[in-house]
């Protein structure tokens, strides 16, 4: 049986959310928010400099400051807990390892030197500044143009250069397809670097419990139990003796994504000191120290015949990964997916693209919503205006040309990735649908006849969400990112409780599981506990990112709902003296159908629970039970975003005048989280495109380590975003969801660099557009 | 040697007496000292707002005020505003129009709303949206927090004076 289970009740209906009651009153339960008794508070002492030999540490005025417990340097934590290192099976990588606390080296401004816990957060801040750290500087290629020079400052001897990993991809021939074409463009584009920025910063408590000789540590992450896997091993402690929650979780977009040198120094601390041990980053700690993202110079070059086929791309990426890898997403995850995924939607003959990723002395880069694909897009779809104009062809008509079609899925890319039965020509369409495009370009005639700098801008993508156990999600990394399991149960009440391992920072799937739970099994919404955010609650999990928990935990959820469903309907059909066939659960309760005999889920646990004798003893069985989907592929999962772009020529500032979004994201659990996700996504694209940009300067310092120097998009500057669903036959998997909660930041750049391109005749290559150097720009006469 | 002071403060209608240090601020006094956790400390320097409550009916930013400034004061925090089973209406417009994700900005948003909605006309998009953009919301794109606003200013009728 396919989902929707025939009729759904709750899938696809737009149902408030079970978080909010908590989340609007304040009762939430965010790392930070928990205080146990005697707990010790962290303060970090971090480098200042980018690359340096930590000489000597003295610690003596910070030991004798007020309220001091400890002063913890490398040496001292070295004993109690092994370094991390993000292994993968790929040959071209080098892994660099990731310690609790800098050991003899710094490698990045931020990166955490010496712990001092004291008894309040205060008293440990204070005393953090008295330790007096000697360094000696060491010099630095901060530029990954200059580290990948011969004669270069290596970041990690070691690897014996600063190119910690190489890949390349080819399909076809490259050099017949650029032979043969009547018009080729090419540029170099940067979406610079950025970071996920989630409101609440990172933080981690970790308690030892004495009695079991167990940790519990919460945590503001999404991914308990790869930390929770990651501690077991550096701590050397069986996975029953470490458990992570993670509460509520304010936002992560990636940055909660990753295993950081925070947790580890304080699980190890707390298991030494044998009492609570608390970290909360403040604002300065998280946009320095928080894995940062994109952050690629792409050189890319298209190839085209004379009727706009493109026959053919190549591409060169050069990648800074910042200080090295981490965990546990190697150093190769978005380099590697830029690469993967900038040929894009398109149906291209033939590719060829290497991609290196180049250490430099900054914060490493790590996952950030959308992944190596919005650096892709934005290449790609500035490639593909830049060839429409000069084949004096409409944008939307070169991509309907190009764009791969219904008849050719499942097709596979020029990178090895298979797009299965997606919206790709539906979304472009239905975007300019929706935009009124005809009548976008007869009003933007208007303008610019008036003087006007008005601009419009698409952006076709496609991303692979809900990843199976075929594809990891980064290459060769020696976890298993493709499954995720779901244990459901009713107990002696009749209550029925879901749990997952998967950890929701604000996607609502509390809301979206216990809706396919509900459907699966056949009761109320409201009868239904979902549990997740813990590493105790199933044998494994990777946790929430990559797109991939509707598919995959829903998944899991609607299998074991129904295992349990076919338990319930036995025990029923025992206790009513009736064929299984005759019986059907709706509300939490089996009804004989066409009868009026009916018993409740709680009559039904009374009897398989308690009620001894009523049900065959050889014939009992607990309403329980526990699945693990795998998906095995990836789901494609599609968009258009249109983009209305006007430019005042006085300041420079661009106002996105309407902003239009046409996805194909399969059906829709809940109509609600699904716009609410779009929006998010394409807010965070706005960002990217216009205001955000982490900035380094040569010498290796952050100039953008607080919320005054790295802007954020309010809601003055986001636009209301007209979305478009498009009802086309669901894919394949199991419920047939496609992932939807990166999408948004993916199309966004592309769509507002196009527009402003469009606006101004402009060669933009470099993201955020800022109006100064919007202003530079045309100072320079450059045109497209 | 950090001084300390004995403050009183008014906090979601219930009076208390407390020693705190000089420099304690009021949003660590209001999570720390009193357990209310519902607001939030995102930035620590007044820029995104999740810590905002009301001085004196006032939105102020609970990390750039000290506890001791706070003395003699009625402050509000975002459990005042109703509860888990009994949402206050501007409440149940975030929840109805999906003004909410991870939650963590929430509580800010909601006591600047309350202030704008007692002091202020919101006569336009534009103003609500210039209004609204001393909040940092990373998760919703703030376009459902509009709504939820505008849906409060039709809602509240003929524009209230400022509290006393």
């Amino acid at each position: 049986m396919t989902f929707a289970e025939a009729r759904p009740r709750f899938v696809g209906a737009p149902i408030r959310r079970l978080e909010d009651p908590r989340l609007l009153t304040g009762h939430g339960s965010f790392t930070d928010d928990h205080a146990p008794p005697r707990c010790a508070h962290v303060a970090f002492r971090r480098a200042d400099h980018p690359h340096a030999r930590i000489v000597a540490v003295d610690t003596e005025g910070a030991a004798r400051a007020p309220g001091v417990i400890g002063v913890f340097t490398a040496a001292d934590l070295a004993p109690l807990v092994r370094p991390l290192r993000a292994t993968s099976r790929m040959k071209e990588y080098h892994a660099t390892e990731i310690l609790a606390l800098a050991s003899d080296i710094v490698r990045y401004v931020g990166q955490p030197v010496v712990a001092v816990l004291a008894d309040s957060r205060y008293m440990a801040e204070d005393a953090a500044e008295l330790l007096d750290i000697a360094y000696e500087p060491l010099p630095v290629a901060t530029s990954p143009a200059e580290a990948v020079a011969p004669g270069a400052a290596l970041l990690h001897p070691e690897a014996g250069t600063n190119v910690l990993l190489t890949r390349a991809f080819t399909r076809g021939d490259i050099d017949a397809a650029f032979a043969a074409a009547s018009v080729t463009v090419s540029g170099t584009f940067r979406l610079g670097r950025k970071t996920p920025a989630a409101l609440e910063n990172r933080a981690c408590l970790a308690e030892w419990d004495h009695a079991r000789r167990a940790l519990t540590i919460h945590a503001a992450t999404g991914i308990p139990g790869v930390l929770r896997d990651a501690l077991a091993e550096c701590l050397d402690l069986p996975g029953t003796r470490v458990r992570v929650i993670a509460g509520d979780v304010g936002g992560s977009f990636g940055g909660k994504g990753s295993v950081y040198p925070e947790e580890l120094a304080v699980a190890a601390l707390a298991r030494k000191l044998g009492r609570p041990v608390k970290w909360t980053g403040d604002r300065m700690e998280d946009l320095t120290a928080t894995s940062q993202a994109f952050d690629e110079i792409v050189t890319a070059e298209l190839a085209l015949a004379a009727d706009g086929t493109m026959l053919g791309l190549r591409a060169d990426v050069l990648g800074d990964i910042g200080a090295g890898s981490i965990y546990p997403w190697t150093a190769a995850l978005e380099p590697v997916q830029v690469v993967s995924f900038l040929p894009g939607p398109y149906r291209i003959a033939a590719y060829a693209a290497r991609v290196r990723g180049v250490a430099t002395p900054k914060s490493p880069t790590g996952p950030y919503r959308g992944v190596g694909r919005p650096a892709a897009t934005f290449a790609m779809e500035r490639l593909v205006d830049l060839a429409a104009a000069r084949l004096g062809l409409d944008p939307a008509e070169l991509r309907r040309r190009n764009l791969v079609t219904a008849e050719e899925f499942p097709y596979r890319t020029g990178s090895g990735l298979i797009w299965d039965r997606a919206g790709f020509q539906e979304s472009l369409a239905a975007a300019c649908d929706a935009g009124n495009y005809a009548a976008l370009r007869e009003e933007q005639a208007i303008a610019r006849g008036a003087g006007r700098w008005f601009g419009i801008g698409l952006a076709t993508y496609a991303e692979l969400t809900g990843i199976g156990s075929r594809i990891a999600v980064a290459p060769g990394m020696p976890i298993n990112t493709g499954t995720e399991t779901s244990s459901i149960r009713i107990d002696a009440t009749g209550a029925v409780t879901a749990a997952f391992g998967i950890a929701a920072h604000g996607q609502g799937l509390e809301t979206a599981l216990a809706q396919v739970v509900a459907d699966a099994l056949g009761c109320r919404i409201e009868d239904i506990a979902i549990l997740q955010g813990d590493s105790a609650l199933v044998p494994s999990s990777t946790g929430t990112y990559a797109s991939r928990s509707a598919v995959i935990a829903g998944g899991a959820g609607a299998l074991a709902a129904r295992e349990v469903r076919r338990k319930l309907l036995r025990a029923a059909a025992l206790l009513l003296e009736v064929a299984e066939a005759d019986l059907d659960a709706t509300d939490g309760i089996v009804r004989v159908v066409g009868t009026d005999r009916s018993l409740t889920f709680r009559e039904i646990a009374r009897a398989v629970y308690s009620e001894m004798g009523r049900i065959p003893r050889d014939r009992r069985e607990d309403l329980a039970a526990s699945e693990t989907y795998d998906p095995y592929l990836g789901t494609a999962a599609c968009a258009t975003h249109l983009a209305v772009v006007e430019v005042d020529p006085e300041t420079y500032h661009i106002t996105i005048r309407a902003y239009y979004v046409a996805e194909d994201c399969g059906r829709i659990i809940n109509p609600l989280i699904v716009d609410g996700q779009v929006q998010g996504g394409v807010a965070q694209g706005i960002g990217a495109a216009l205001l955000e940009d982490v900035v380094y300067d040569g010498a290796g310092q952050i100039l953008t380590a607080s919320f005054v120097d790295y802007l954020l998009p309010t809601a003055a500057e986001i636009p209301p975003i007209g979305i478009t669903h498009l009802e086309l036959p669901p894919p394949d998997n199991l419920l047939g969801v496609r992932g939807m909660g990166e999408g948004g930041t993916i199309g966004a750049p592309a769509a507002i660099a196009n527009a402003v391109a469009d606006a101004l005749g402009l060669a933009i290559t470099d993201l955020p557009i800022t109006p100064d150097r919007l202003f530079r720009l045309l100072a320079s006469g450059e045109t497209a | 040697m950090i001084e300390t002071h004995a403050i009183t403060v008014t906090v979601n209608g219930v009076a208390g007496r407390h020693t705190v240090e000089d420099r304690l601020l009021l949003s660590d006094f209001l999570r720390g000292t009193l357990g209310l956790t519902g607001t939030h400390v995102g930035c620590e320097q007044g820029v995104c707002g999740a810590c905002t409550v009301l001085l004196d009916g006032v939105s102020v930013r609970s990390c750039l005020t000290l506890a001791v400034q706070a003395d003699g004061a009625l402050v509000d925090t975002v459990e005042g505003l109703g509860e888990m089973d009994a949402l206050s209406p501007l409440q149940e417009l975030f929840r109805t129009y999906h003004a909410l994700q991870c939650g963590f900005c929430t509580p800010g948003f909601l006591m600047t709303c309350v202030d704008l909605l007692r002091t202020r006309p919101l006569a336009s998009e534009t103003e609500l949206r210039e209004a609204m953009s001393g909040n940092l919301c990373r998760c919703t794109g703030c376009t459902n927090i509009v709504r939820a606003l505008a849906a409060a200013v039709a809602a509240r009728g003929p524009l209230k004076v400022p509290a006393p």
